[in-house]
């Protein structure tokens, strides 16, 4: 039907709203692509002036980004035998070689694990909890719903102090398991909320046929309502993997060594001088990559997601 | 086939009660699906609320767990509350949450009302604008020290190029009167597309048979869009701002990697500072009844705001 309609835009209004937006867009992105390009830069040319948008692109920053090298002699590099791989090449280059691999991949497989973990258990324990506030009478359902809520609310700060004395006594300082289980606690509000929202959508009327049909409620939960949630499911769990990849207030606080996450990692990357600019931006764009991918996936849910289904449209 | 006593009862018992028997009562199932959550929200969330609670009456400091621990009363409370630097830091802090929602509200309405214009391709470029939010507030606030150098970073260059102003001449974090600019910069940079999607929602929420009514009572288009797009997205406005509102009082990541709260402490967010007094003076008592101040003052803001946003909505 291409009718008429006195509400529809002129095409000339079309036209202004789409270069308006598009110029925003440009802008708005420009801080992003500059990440992915600063990541491809040599050291002097990502501190250029006026700032190169052409350049010869170089893997030093992500050369930079995975080791760890020491300074030494033209004599001594000239003692040397001739560097096996284009990554030691690089790093002669500059009058360095190669000491060790750096902790970029111990943080970011520690982002990887915990990230995982934590969804996981925020989305099954998540699950469960939205089935029963949507099916079965809970006595004080609405106090408990809104105090899993207002759980949010709390300054990450403020709920850090107790809990670092806490996984103190609790031996649970800088453990992957202690980060698991707080992310867990501060993604399950965000998962109930929103699951229940996808399990209040999908009609009682199939639970209850199943129920007929001499299933139990749990077999009904199982092989009914559960196939039928999968995408609120799926959605909800890319929720809460961003939510644990970007996290930065308790990483910071409660690990330094074994269990520190990424985000904390990444800003104390330095090199001579100063810190190094395309090591840091090669880590960031290795870090913020996934997450982009995940966005344009996602954008059908993003509103629900990040309103705690507040929003559903 | 075996006959034991226990068949012949379950054989007579009505079917509705042998269903109940046979799996768990929903009650149970109810009782077992909810305990998990609540008991790890009791562990990691209330259980230590109730702990600074108590930390807070006392001089406790974390970093010498051995030192005799005195209950002081209120004293931590009133040290607070005259204390001079936690009220320069609740300035700071509202500096920031002000125009911080302010800009988002108007750059992320008129983006969502020009989206809505519905021109080809809206939803690619919406999507695109929506990406600065998803990212990590940590990662990306370091990486916007590196384009706010004085001389090579990329926005002071950018405002050389519209304006002619030398690009070395003004630093925007290492400034007094610019850095509080420079969170509010980042932070909006990130966070209208929240706004807008927020916003872009409450727009297509909007039937097209009220303007065409409004159409023909000749309403003039400033007419309509004041007496009917604004009072039907407010709600929705209203509930970004709360969003908005809750996030940014709890500002930490963000402005910590961009300014650590410097130079000095103009742009010391209470958060930061918190942190200061938490795990850097390790003053825990002293931090705990600060926390608990916060904790307090964002709860009833937001519970008389809600108050507000439902009665906006009964209208």
């Amino acid at each position: 039907m291409s009718s008429y309609s006195i509400t529809e835009p002129s095409s000339r209004q079309k036209w202004v709203a789409g270069s308006l937006v598009i110029a925003y867009a440009i802008i708005t992105l420009l801080p992003l692509v500059w990440i992915l390009t600063t990541g491809f830069k040599s050291p002097t040319d990502a501190i250029a002036y006026p700032p190169k948008v052409v350049f010869e692109p170089s893997l030093e920053g992500y050369v930079n980004l995975f080791t760890t090298r020491t300074r030494v002699t033209q004599e001594q590099l000239e003692a040397l035998p001739p560097p096996a791989t284009w990554y030691e090449e690089i790093v002669r280059d500059r009058d360095m070689v190669i000491a060790g691999p750096s902790r970029y991949g111990e943080r970011f497989l520690n982002s990887v694990i915990i990230g995982f973990g934590s969804t996981f258990l925020s989305v099954f324990l998540g699950t469960l909890a939205a089935y029963a506030f949507s099916r079965f009478k809970v006595p004080l359902k609405d106090d408990l719903l809104f105090f899993i809520l207002s759980t949010r609310m709390m300054p990450p700060i403020a709920v850090a102090i107790p809990i670092f004395l806490m996984f103190r006594t609790l031996g649970l300082s800088d453990t992957h398991l202690g980060m698991i289980l707080l992310y867990t606690a501060v993604n399950i509000s965000l998962a109930v909320w929103l699951l229940k929202g996808f399990i209040d959508e999908i009609p009682r009327e199939y639970e209850e046929a199943a129920l007929i049909d001499g299933y139990t409620r749990f077999q009904a939960f199982y092989k009914v309502v559960l196939p039928q949630a999968a995408t609120g499911i799926a959605s909800t769990a890319i929720f809460c993997l961003i939510f644990s990849w970007n996290e930065y207030a308790f990483a910071v606080l409660l690990t330094s060594g074994t269990a520190q996450t990424a985000p904390p990692f990444i800003p104390t990357i330095i090199g001579v001088g100063g810190q190094d600019w395309p090591a840091v931006a090669a880590g960031a764009t290795l870090f913020l990559v996934p997450v982009m991918v995940f966005t344009i996936l996602l954008r059908k849910h993003l509103l629900r997601g990040i309103t705690f289904g507040a929003v559903r449209k | 086939m075996s006959d034991t006593p226990i068949d012949r009862v379950a054989k007579a018992t009505p079917p509705s009660v042998a269903s109940k028997i046979r799996g768990l009562s929903d009650r149970t199932i109810a009782w077992l699906f909810v305990a998990p959550t609540i008991f790890l929200l009791l562990a990691v969330n209330i259980f230590p609320l109730i702990w600074t609670i108590n930390l807070s009456f006392t001089n406790f400091k974390a970093n010498r767990p051995n030192r005799e621990v005195d209950y002081i009363g209120l004293r931590n409370y009133e040290r607070i509350l005259t204390d001079g630097d936690i009220w320069l830091s609740m300035q700071a802090t509202a500096h920031f949450l002000f125009w911080t929602i302010f800009l988002q509200v108007l750059i992320g309405f008129t983006l969502a009302w020009l989206i809505n214009r519905k021109f080809k391709g809206n939803d690619l470029w919406t999507t695109l604008i929506v990406l600065p939010m998803m990212l990590s507030p940590a990662v990306v606030g370091n990486f916007w020290t590196f384009l706010y150098q004085p001389q090579i970073g990329l926005f002071n260059y950018g405002v050389s190029f519209f304006t002619g102003i030398d690009p070395s001449s003004f630093q925007m974090i290492g400034d007094v009167a610019l850095a509080p600019w420079s969170i509010v910069i980042v932070d909006t940079w990130m966070w209208t597309p929240f706004v807008m999607l927020i916003c872009l929602a409450g727009l297509r929420s909007i039937p097209d048979y009220i303007y065409e009514a409004a159409e023909i009572d000749r309403a003039s288009k400033w007419r309509q869009f004041w007496t009917i797009t604004v009072p039907m997205v407010l709600p929705f406005l209203m509930l970004a701002v709360l969003f908005r509102g809750i996030e940014n009082f709890k500002m930490f990541d963000l402005v910590v990697q961009l300014t650590g709260g410097g130079p000095g402490s103009v742009t010391e967010l209470t958060s930061i500072n918190l942190k200061r007094e938490a795990f850097e003076k390790w003053r825990t008592g002293y931090a705990s009844a600060y926390a608990i101040i916060l904790f307090v003052t964002v709860f009833g803001l937001a519970s008389i705001y809600v108050k507000a946003l439902n009665k906006v909505k009964e209208r």
